[in-house]
């Protein structure tokens, strides 16, 4: 299954209306959404309000791919259980963030390796006719790194 | 004599700031840990561990966010952790603030997902964390905050 998620309880519906006009147009049964409360209904996608957080692991580990809002909590669990995901920065232009940072770390993350970017509509749809191609493209440990780690050690023991 | 154990209040806001607080547990090896967080569905995250909920607020919505400082104030009082540790976002912010009020050492880290200016509470943060961190090495300055490293 192709996993979209709007990574929180917030509504994004841009991604979703983009996403279910594509599945539709393509006969794409094979696609499960996590809208956020209040967020708009698609008509052809299955689909849920909010996960309950172990589900919204079991989604992300069973899926094929990923799509997601630029959120850190959805982007750390497509690279721990290894799936492919494409994020699709919320833009504080068309007043779905506060700000535009969800595109800096995006791109970010991108040249690290770790995430897809559609940075717009048309990329997204681009993205979308492309999906088999996307690779799983980093996996990370289910730790922080060794000298983040050892740094609050120290810190907490005060050595 | 045995070392007195530390008392650690790990705490922080839903989604991203909640994973991210998750990846740190290694750090607290030996200690004794309170998780304090939003949503209960996380305590399923932390099984066996002491789990406090808190309530959730951010800067734009007033209420909340004079709700959260004061069920944050309380778990301090009641708790008195050695040292607080947060990943933001409000919540966690006013861990740290109060965790200072009541003597403990604080640690802000924060998110992964400010790659270019550091949040808001992650900023004012820097006024009272002892240690003081950014996941993004262009970020650091001499004056803090400090990269040691991120999250992944």
């Amino acid at each position: 299954m192709i996993f979209v998620t709007t990574g929180t309880a917030l509504p994004f519906d841009r991604m979703i209306k983009i996403v279910d006009a594509w599945a539709q147009e393509r006969g794409r049964n094979d696609v499960f959404a996590q809208i956020g409360i209040g967020g708009w209904k698609p008509q052809y996608l299955q689909f849920a309000d909010l996960l309950h957080p172990s589900e919204f692991a079991e989604r992300v580990r069973t899926a094929t791919v990923v799509i997601s809002h630029a959120g850190i909590g959805t982007i750390l669990s497509a690279l721990h259980y290894e799936k492919p995901i494409l994020v699709i920065p919320k833009l504080a232009s068309l007043g779905e963030h506060r700000n535009e940072h969800q595109t800096a770390t995006a791109r970010r993350m991108m040249e690290m390796g770790n995430v897809n970017v559609a940075f717009d509509d048309d990329q997204l749809r681009q993205r979308l006719d492309r999906l088999d191609e996307l690779q799983s493209i980093g996996r990370i440990g289910p730790f922080a790194s060794e000298s983040l780690l050892g740094g609050l050690r120290s810190f907490i023991h005060d050595v | 004599m045995a070392i007195k154990r530390k008392k650690i209040l790990a705490i922080a806001s839903g989604g991203g700031h909640w994973v991210q607080l998750l990846r740190l547990r290694p750090a607290f090896d030996g200690c004794d840990v309170v998780y304090a967080t939003v949503r209960s569905a996380y305590q399923l995250d932390v099984p066996g561990c002491e789990f406090r909920l808190i309530p959730d607020g951010n800067q734009w919505n007033k209420l909340a966010l004079i709700w959260s400082a004061v069920g944050v104030l309380f778990l301090i009082m009641i708790e008195r952790p050695d040292v607080v540790v947060s990943t933001g976002a409000a919540p966690g912010y006013f861990g740290v603030l109060f965790g200072k009020w009541f003597k403990a050492r604080v640690v802000w880290l924060d998110s992964i997902a400010n790659a270019e200016e550091l949040s808001l509470s992650g900023k004012l943060a820097g006024k009272v964390a002892d240690l003081w961190l950014t996941q993004w090495e262009p970020l650091a300055r001499a004056s803090g905050p400090e990269w040691i490293g991120n999250v992944l």
